[in-house]
């Protein structure tokens, strides 16, 4: 574990990810987050699915495959305009941050190709190869996110105290851990086989919350 | 049939007349449709084999009509099962299916696998219309959709999933569609669920109980672009959007109900609103930036 995988996964790391709920504003406000229970399991679902293709992506840009592809990859994974135009957003601020944090030539050409932002996952995965990091790490920072989002975002949204928080991260730890290692392994089966080998896991659900979410005139989170 | 496990073994299941085989039944059917020219579609190859039939049903020029039939009882674990469909440059065609298709457990703790495959040329138009497919309880199955669609053509599909037969836990369903337009991916999803399937998937980010999964796909159809994004309300019993996709003209409704019955009336109503020959603004539900 190295100094740059807690900087890069460090929610004060200034890449904008503490505006965004990863869809627990529109759960709670549905009912279908009440509680350190149905967070745990929005947290899960969420993981196995969204927060395994995002891992997927950033573990193959660490392990170098083409950036601009798997931007294209992220946009077929991402149905939802409204998610789509997020993971755009946050890869934009995280690539300002990266690029002060570990400047180098990758993310300088992904942000000259993609001014008005490339997909966050991918972003992380330049980034990361950029501070030295490995494709593992780069798919554990981002399962981590996966969950960290809604779990913190419940606190702020329920009242929740910020210990069972806590307690549910904690004990999702071993499968954020068994998620990052299946996007690794994903990543290393696209490298040869190409990218149709990324996962494509889907969750209905979020994508029908963002786009409902996005139309209600005040919101505590951006998405 | 245990002479038959060698070929199995090696993937070379298919037999002709649906013979059953130590790893079940293969079912293939391929449909080819090009214009006549004469200003309709003809059917120049047009195969069943095993488990599946297909039977050209009404004509309805310019366009070919083909019901595919399951002949027998599929898919059961085991089974391996393929669809493919080429329609040639300005011919029409619509595929629909004779009923559910049903999967049921085999004997055999293997899931089963059905694949389709669409090509579409230029300015072909493809409207592949089938029954819902429904898991039930103790089944598995691995379905693939590829659709691969050329610059002009219109593609309408619908896919309805249905977890469980009435009133029984559902089987393992997971199910992958993936869309080319001009050989550029721009769709890719899988949705997995039931028995086995990675945790939380019945959750709140999940399908939260709902039982029914529908989806259309709507590629060169203008008026899939005039549907607000949002469909339901958060009262409503189905929750749906219509979303547009990256890179090309297509859009993708995605639609969760608490069961078949409840799910079909929307997707119809979404397709009859995408595909009204004038469409005119219809006030939307709610925008989104």
């Amino acid at each position: 574990m190295s100094a740059a995988l807690l900087l890069l996964a460090d929610g004060r790391f200034p890449a904008g990810g503490h505006a965004h709920s990863g869809g627990a504003e529109t759960a709670v406000a549905e009912g279908r987050i009440t509680d350190a229970a149905t967070l745990a399991e929005f947290c899960r679902g969420r993981l196995h699915t969204t927060g395994l293709v995002a891992a997927a992506l950033a573990a193959a840009a660490t392990a170098g495959a083409d950036p601009l592809a798997l931007d294209g990859a992220a946009d077929a994974r991402t149905p939802s305009p409204v998610l789509r135009a997020v993971s755009r957003r946050l890869g934009r601020q995280l690539l300002r941050a990266a690029r002060a944090a570990w400047p180098s030539p990758a993310l300088d050409r992904l942000g000259a190709a993609r001014p008005r932002g490339a997909h966050q996952p991918v972003v992380l995965g330049v980034a990361a190869r950029a501070a030295g990091l490995t494709p593992l790490d780069a798919a554990r920072a981002t399962a981590y996110e996966a969950v960290s989002s809604p779990a913190t975002a419940t606190v702020r949204l329920l009242a929740l105290d910020p210990f069972e928080s806590a307690a549910v991260l904690a004990r999702l730890g071993p499968e954020v851990d068994a998620v990052a290692e299946a996007a690794e392994a994903a990543a290393r089966r696209a490298l040869s086989e190409g990218l149709d080998a990324l996962p494509a896991a889907s969750a209905p659900l979020l994508d029908i919350g963002a786009e409902r979410h996005a139309a209600w005139p005040t919101r505590l989170f951006t998405s | 049939m245990s002479g038959e496990r060698g070929a199995a073994a090696t993937g070379d299941e298919r037999t002709a007349g649906g013979v059953r085989t130590a790893s079940g039944v293969t079912g293939a059917a391929r449909i080819r449709a090009v214009p006549d020219g004469r200003g309709g579609t003809a059917l120049p190859l047009l195969t069943g084999e095993g488990a599946l039939a297909v039977r050209r049903t009404r004509t309805a020029p310019p366009g070919a009509a083909v019901t595919l039939v399951g002949a027998m009882s599929a898919p059961l674990g085991g089974d391996r099962l393929r669809v493919d469909v080429e329609v040639g440059a300005g011919a029409r065609l619509t595929v629909g299916s004779a009923a559910a298709t049903v999967a049921l457990p085999g004997r055999e703790r293997r899931p089963a696998a059905y694949d389709v495959r669409l090509t579409l040329a230029e300015d072909a138009v493809l409207h592949w219309l089938p029954e819902p497919v429904i898991a039930a309880a103790g089944s598995d199955l691995r379905m693939t959709m590829r659709a691969e669609v050329a610059p002009g053509a219109l593609l309408v599909l619908r896919e309805e999933l249905v977890l469980g037969r009435h009133g029984e836990p559902p089987g393992r369903l997971v199910s992958r569609l993936t869309l080319t337009v001009d050989g550029r991916t721009v769709l890719d999803q899988e949705l997995a669920a039931g028995r086995g399937a990675a945790p939380g998937w019945d959750g709140p980010a999940g399908l939260a109980g709902h039982r029914a999964a529908g989806q259309l796909l709507l590629v060169g159809a203008e008026g899939a672009t005039l549907l607000p994004r949002v469909l339901t309300t958060r009262a409503d019993a189905v929750q749906a959007a219509a979303t547009p996709l990256a890179g090309a003209p297509a859009t993708l409704v995605t639609a969760l109900a608490p069961d078949a019955r409840e799910l079909r009336p929307l997707l119809i109503r979404t397709l009859h609103a995408a595909l009204a020959p004038s469409p005119h603004p219809r006030p939307a539900l709610a925008t989104a930036p």
